[in-house]
């Protein structure tokens, strides 16, 4: 039942793992207790008379676990002057290839650590690992989206270093990641123009959830019914306060100015 | 699915006022759910009958209270219904609108014995 850290789904449990190193030690399951405790063993039917049933009133945030930790993250980032962004978008929009340029470009005025979040596989890892950026792979196993406590843990191992920029590639999915804050400085969302130009209407809370929109591989524009200004009319109705980048993380076209973004918001923070 | 995890913070919230209240079984877990939250009602329920297996609320049934969408339209000066995610106002239809109400997502109270 607990996607959260997926511990009763031993296959598919959230792992933690850099490239070339074997797997990590094996998840332990941190503060939270499983419910194993009684069966129930009334031989009573449920009438307790008339003072047994009473209503609690509760009034408590449901994500609120997860927003004091990602608080905790979020000074704890603030302190270390560390910019992280949380990069969400759907599977195939180009986020990992838009990091292996990022990194290769800024290399000489930013460092720049990378938490890859994906269901399986080292793949993305291994691809940031051979642009020599610190790496760490979160699989979620059968959870849909990255969560405060994951971020917590992929940190401690990471230990992204003091002024740098930790670039958090969410799992591919536009639905779920947005709910869940990080503690980041800034959602960044991506959209390739071989998707459809009114996916912000579609899929509205994470665009309403985003600061920086990156509309990605414009190298294929010619080929494809693709409405750059709908598509950002249609984020803007959505959320008027998201700025938007036409980029192409093949050719570099458009790259430098999120490159301007990325130091602009690194030296704010 | 983030139904799921969801549901596994409403039974966390609730199973630890339950037990704080020293009582045994939950009956009701009411909760809120803005329309603008994210969630989709239909599949918080499914989870729900799933997930509460083998807690304090096994047997329980979920009450979902859904907010309707509400914004403020700094042009008409006024409370106007906002739904989907459209922040604009369905007045004027030019102003944006400052969403004020409809992304809650808690527990508001539990029925134990």
């Amino acid at each position: 039942m607990c996607d959260t850290c997926g511990c009763n789904q031993p296959p598919e449990a959230v792992t933690f793992r850099k490239p070339g190193e074997p797997q990590a030690h094996p998840h332990d399951h941190h503060d939270h207790n499983h419910h194993h405790h009684h069966d129930h063993e009334h031989d009573h039917d449920h009438h307790h008379g008339p003072t047994a049933s009473r209503t609690l009133r509760i009034e408590t945030d449901i994500l609120q676990q997860n927003n004091l930790l990602a608080q905790r993250n979020r000074g704890w980032f603030e302190a270390k002057n560390i910019l992280a962004l949380n990069l969400v978008s759907s599977p195939g929009s180009g986020k990992t290839t838009l990091l292996e340029r990022t990194i290769t470009a800024v290399k000489n005025d930013m460092s720049v650590a990378v938490i890859e979040g994906d269901q399986q596989t080292l793949n993305d890892a291994d691809r940031i690992a051979a642009t020599g950026a610190p790496v760490i792979q979160v699989n979620t196993g059968k959870g849909c989206h990255l969560d405060a406590q994951m971020i917590r843990r992929a940190c401690d191992e990471l230990a992204p270093a003091d002024g740098s920029c930790l670039m958090i590639e969410n799992v591919g999915n536009l639905v779920c990641p947005a709910m869940f804050d990080l503690g980041e400085a800034a959602k960044v969302v991506i959209i390739s123009v071989t998707e459809g130009d009114d996916k912000p209407l579609k899929y509205p809370t994470m665009f309403a959830a985003a600061d920086l929109c990156l509309i990605n591989k414009t190298d294929l524009l010619p080929y494809v019914q693709f409405d750059v200004d709908k598509c950002e009319n249609a984020a803007r109705s959505v959320n008027p306060r998201l700025e938007f980048l036409r980029v192409s993380a093949t050719t570099g076209d458009g790259l430098d100015r999120w490159f301007d973004w990325l130091r602009s918001r690194q030296t704010r923070s | 699915m983030h139904e799921m995890s969801i549901v596994a913070g409403v039974l966390d919230i609730a199973e630890n006022e339950a037990r704080a209240a020293g009582a045994r079984v939950i009956n009701t877990v009411e909760i809120e759910v803005g329309l603008l939250s994210g969630v989709e009602v239909e599949a918080l329920e499914f989870c729900f009958s799933v997930a509460r297996k083998g807690t304090l609320a096994a047997e329980a049934d979920l009450v979902v209270h859904e907010i309707p969408g509400r914004g403020y339209c700094p042009e008409c000066d006024k409370d106007v219904a906002v739904d989907f995610f459209m922040a604009v106002c369905p007045e004027c239809e030019q102003a944006l609108v400052e969403i004020r109400q409809g992304r809650e997502l808690k527990v508001r109270a539990i029925n134990v014995d």
